[in-house]
């Protein structure tokens, strides 16, 4: 009897534990999705309608918001050059990193070592410190070509920045494949050779396609830094024409504080944040597997 | 069998782009931090003087940058302490708590982190507009305050504003991973405590945080270098450190002496104490909250 009531008691407690749980979960779904929300609906907002409480639903669909901040605002033309950027950056890196952690991960050779020692060391270097001397780098860059070429070719350069943004997921990248192209057994390779395949069909027909998953984490992980990302981007592209979108977004914040423009404010924000959600909802299960196969990423 | 002339040929270049981008863009320009911060060199002029550590001893007699060393810190404790304690308890809720819809809980935490420091900053400067912001009117609808309070505008507050905007982006990201680790604690563990009749609570302090300890361990060095980060982003983009200082840290601070006031050497050095800051930071938690490695 009393192991029953003891049972039932359990059992009691178990739902209040239940019911308390939701509490919590409720409330940061809410915190998280409402000012998301109110993002998308104060960019179908009409100006006049920031003046009164920022709760109110919108009146209606004001879309010119979109067409003044895509063409006003200029977001349309940043938003090719963050496509260009993005697209450039991802298949440099992975045209650089695959090769290298390839060979990283499967052959033995003088060097080996030590290379792979400095690009796990690179995981400790940020991007944020450096930003500054490879600003004065490209400027020193600058200086020569202008005596040369007449013109400076390094800075307000989209190539360059994808270089750089290159360069900054390299280690991580790396890390992440020839942990993955380890883990593969030696046999494909003697397959390969015995069928006569040399070094490099045997790496582009055989391993590549083995690498799918690793590259499309990649892919996705990257696409979300670059797209992102705006420090190194607003320090190397000075010039207007130039500018990405996370950094248009920012001058648009900094215009709404004079000319009071929230409708295209809002607008941009869409802009930029809606590629990341698209691709996120779509993924979402990758992403966050992704996220711990490869360890950890600061 | 290809020729070993080939095999070598392969190997350098496959190999050569990458190191070439590493060293031209990751290795000179760390190198460069360490090096430009003995040197005065500022301005558009090419004279650089060799100081020693002149930039250094500067920099600690400067009243500026123990402004920018308190901000740090109290973002660093702030930051670290809430979203430690929130990405824990949400993933020990979604991972033990056999709930409905855990997945679906896990999708939205996670959004944060997949937008721009930028739109959320934009975000939130709309939840803190002091006239028609979203937090002052949900707060003056309930009474809670009389009057607006200048959530970016009071030099007291802002920090917290500030720190605000930085858990919301960071608590799903650390909650996601604790998940991870989560997951790997055997079923078994659980259902024996439950035999012995210990409150979830109780299993959750005995088992599941002296199981993941390590992965906690390693957070840790995380929340260090990324707060210190991210804080950066978040100033850049929503305070540019103000109003009047009240939110420059470590990095903004460089940033502005580095870039925008062209000082590079006073500015490269304050990188290198950042960094070696970070670095020690970091060494003495890990050594601090070392314990016995659990099996299970």
């Amino acid at each position: 009897m009393s192991s029953y009531s003891a049972m039932q008691e359990r059992k009691g407690k178990g739902v209040l534990y239940k019911f308390i749980s939701y509490i919590p979960l409720l409330l940061l779904t809410v915190i998280i999705v409402i000012p998301v929300g109110w993002a998308f609906t104060a960019s179908i907002k009409e100006n006049a309608e920031f003046y009164g409480s920022p709760w109110a639903l919108p009146k209606g669909v004001y879309l010119q918001n979109f067409a003044d901040s895509w063409l006003k605002a200029n977001m349309g033309d940043y938003m090719l050059n963050s496509v260009l950027v993005t697209a450039m950056s991802i298949a440099l890196l992975l045209a650089i990193a695959l090769p290298a952690a390839y060979v990283l991960a499967r052959y033995r050779f003088r060097g080996n070592v030590l290379w792979n020692t400095m690009f796990m060391a690179g995981l400790f270097i940020n991007v944020n410190y450096i930003v500054v001397p490879i600003f004065l780098m490209l400027n020193e860059g600058d200086k020569l070509s202008r005596t040369f070429f007449g013109q400076p070719i390094l800075l307000n350069n989209m190539v360059v920045l994808a270089l750089v943004y290159a360069a900054m997921a390299l280690p991580f990248t790396i890390y992440l494949l020839a942990g993955y192209f380890k883990s593969l057994s030696k046999e494909y390779e003697e397959a390969a050779a015995v069928d006569g395949a040399g070094h490099f069909r045997t790496m582009i027909q055989v391993i590549m396609p083995m690498a799918r998953p690793a590259i499309i984490t990649i892919i996705l992980f990257n696409f979300l830094s670059f797209w992102n990302e705006y420090i190194i981007s607003m320090t190397l592209l000075t010039k207007p024409e130039f500018k990405t979108l996370p950094v248009g977004l920012m001058n648009l914040m900094a215009a709404q504080k004079s000319a009071v423009e929230y409708g295209q404010l809002y607008a941009g924000l869409v802009i930029v944040m809606l590629p990341t959600l698209l691709i996120y909802i779509l993924v979402q299960k990758k992403l966050t597997q992704g996220m711990t196969m490869g360890g950890l990423k600061g | 069998m290809p020729s070993t002339s080939g095999r070598s040929r392969f190997i350098f270049f496959c190999l050569a782009p990458a190191v070439v981008l590493f060293v031209v863009f990751l290795f000179i320009p760390s190198i460069d931090v360490f090096r430009m911060s003995l040197y005065k060199w500022g301005g558009y002029t090419d004279t650089k003087t060799f100081v020693g550590l002149n930039n250094f001893s500067k920099l600690f007699q400067s009243e500026k940058f123990y402004q920018v060393f308190q901000n740090s810190i109290l973002l660093i404790v702030v930051v670290t302490i809430i979203t430690f304690a929130l990405a824990l308890l949400f993933a020990a809720l979604l991972s033990r708590g056999k709930l409905k819809g855990t997945n679906g809980y896990r999708v939205v935490f996670y959004i944060p982190n997949i937008l721009s420091v930028v739109v959320i900053s934009a975000i939130f400067s709309a939840i803190y507009d002091p006239s028609n912001g979203l937090l002052n009117s949900i707060l003056q609808l309930f009474r809670v305050i009389d009057e607006p309070v200048l959530w970016l505008g009071d030099q007291k507050i802002v920090i917290y504003s500030l720190a605000g905007a930085m858990i919301w982006q960071a608590v799903g990201y650390y909650m996601v991973m604790y998940m991870a680790s989560m997951a790997n604690i055997p079923e078994s563990l659980y259902e024996s405590a439950n035999l012995e009749g210990a409150s979830p609570a109780h299993q959750f302090f005995t088992i599941t945080i002296p199981l993941i300890w390590t992965n906690i361990r390693t957070t840790l060095t995380f929340f260090i270098i990324s707060t210190i980060n991210m804080s950066f982003l978040f100033v850049t983009a929503m305070t540019s450190g103000g109003p009047d200082g009240a939110t420059e840290v470590f990095l903004s601070y460089m940033y502005k002496e580095a870039y925008t006031n062209s000082s590079y050497g006073y500015g490269m050095a304050i990188g290198v104490v950042v960094f070696l800051f970070s670095f020690a930071l970091a060494g003495i938690l890990n050594a601090v909250t070392k314990r016995d490695h659990l099996e299970y």
